[in-house]
């Protein structure tokens, strides 16, 4: 800082009358109301990316969406895409049943750690083995943030949580299932890769690899997997400004960001597609 | 003058302060103020580029950007859009 800030407040009330063009919307039209996701989550700035894709893609109305249980249960009730909840880590299963049927249909799953690597570990696990050409988005914050914080299958070493509060000890409690690294060895996987949304580049990076997820099971290259690392402040017991730090020092450590997996005949996504 | 701004939709905030990071210029501040929700909110400054890297961050979708027409700030071309992640890690699979 070489000069003080200027602390002039730029009236933001309403748009400028003329001389600007909007750059950015507040939120996807596909999104219909408003989340309850507490202050600092980052599972809403993933559902505004996943669907600013289905929309980029022009896959809209073939979409169709299949939830599994967490706080981003929640969406279903605001998202103007075909939707099915179903049982808590069964998502990938269904998903399987309707992409069978209906092969036309672009279909997706949002599932957290806690639906995909507890509770649902062998669903995901065969459907990727059996090379469905289905993407898998997995939000994953190490804790089962809808019930309170407690500690799931990918929480990482040290990570304190509602169970346990010294944080994570591997004689105790295990080590965490690094689930998209296992899914990227499978045969029948097309696509996997990790990004984490507490930081701009990460948000574009995020983008960048559900786009060429969806692409890739367009292309009809088998199962796609986007592991994207989310803040949980509250189950981090974390103030929000502090959720990204957080997820640098622990989560972005255990889980290494970047392409695991690449696109058959493919190179690196970076630059395939993100903000216009 | 700046070469982009915002509409803040102060009422939908809920306090995480996580644009205030990530903004490049550093031209948002907290409110001491709160909303209706009783949570502080972002305030603009001068200096906005218009880069949307609020609006990426945000996760209540407070903020709506816009770019001016013709900017009338000087600055290297592309330094408007938030820096671009590192290539990743190609591969490791």
């Amino acid at each position: 800082m070489t000069t003080s800030p200027d602390l002039t407040i730029v009236p933001t009330e309403r748009a400028p009358e003329s001389g600007h063009r909007k750059v950015a919307d507040f939120q996807p039209s596909l999104l219909l109301g408003e989340h309850s996701m507490c202050s600092g989550c980052g599972e809403p700035v993933v559902l505004r990316i996943l669907l600013e894709t289905l929309q980029e893609l022009g896959i809209v109305e073939r979409s169709i969406g299949v939830v599994g249980h967490g706080c981003y249960g929640g969406f279903v009730t605001i998202m103007d895409v075909d939707v099915l909840q179903c049982l808590h880590g069964r998502a990938p299963s269904c998903a399987t049943g309707i992409k069978r049927m209906r092969p036309d249909t672009a279909v997706f799953t949002i599932q957290g750690d806690g639906d995909m690597v507890s509770e649902g570990l062998q669903e995901v696990l065969h459907t990727a083995a059996r090379g469905e050409n289905v993407t898998a988005i997995l939000l994953n914050n190490g804790v089962f943030g809808d019930t309170g914080g407690q500690q799931t299958a990918a929480t990482v070493l040290g990570q304190r949580t509602k169970t346990s509060v010294e944080g994570r000890d591997p004689r105790t409690h295990g080590y965490p299932i690094p689930i998209a690294d296992i899914i990227a060895r499978l045969d029948g996987v097309g696509f996997v890769a990790r990004a984490a949304v507490g930081t701009p580049g990460g948000v574009l990076q995020a983008k960048r690899m559900i786009r060429a997820a969806f692409e890739s099971q367009l292309a009809g290259e088998g199962f796609s997997l986007v592991e994207v690392l989310t803040m949980c402040p509250t189950g981090w017991f974390i103030s929000a400004p502090q959720g990204p730090g957080y997820m640098t020092e622990s989560l972005e450590q255990a889980y290494p960001l970047g392409e695991l997996r690449p696109r058959p005949g493919a190179g690196a996504v970076a630059g395939a597609g993100g903000k216009e | 003058m700046a070469s982009g701004t915002l509409v803040i939709d102060v009422e939908r905030c809920k306090g995480c302060e996580l644009c205030v990071a990530a903004c490049p210029p550093g031209v948002l501040t907290m409110s001491v103020e709160v909303n209706a929700m009783g949570y502080p909110y972002p305030r603009l400054h001068p200096g906005c580029t218009g880069c949307t890297a609020c609006q990426l961050v945000c996760p209540d979708y407070v903020f709506e950007v816009y770019r001016a027409d013709r900017d009338t700030t000087r600055r290297p071309a592309g330094a408007a859009a938030p820096t671009a992640p590192a290539e990743p890690p190609g591969g490791a699979g």
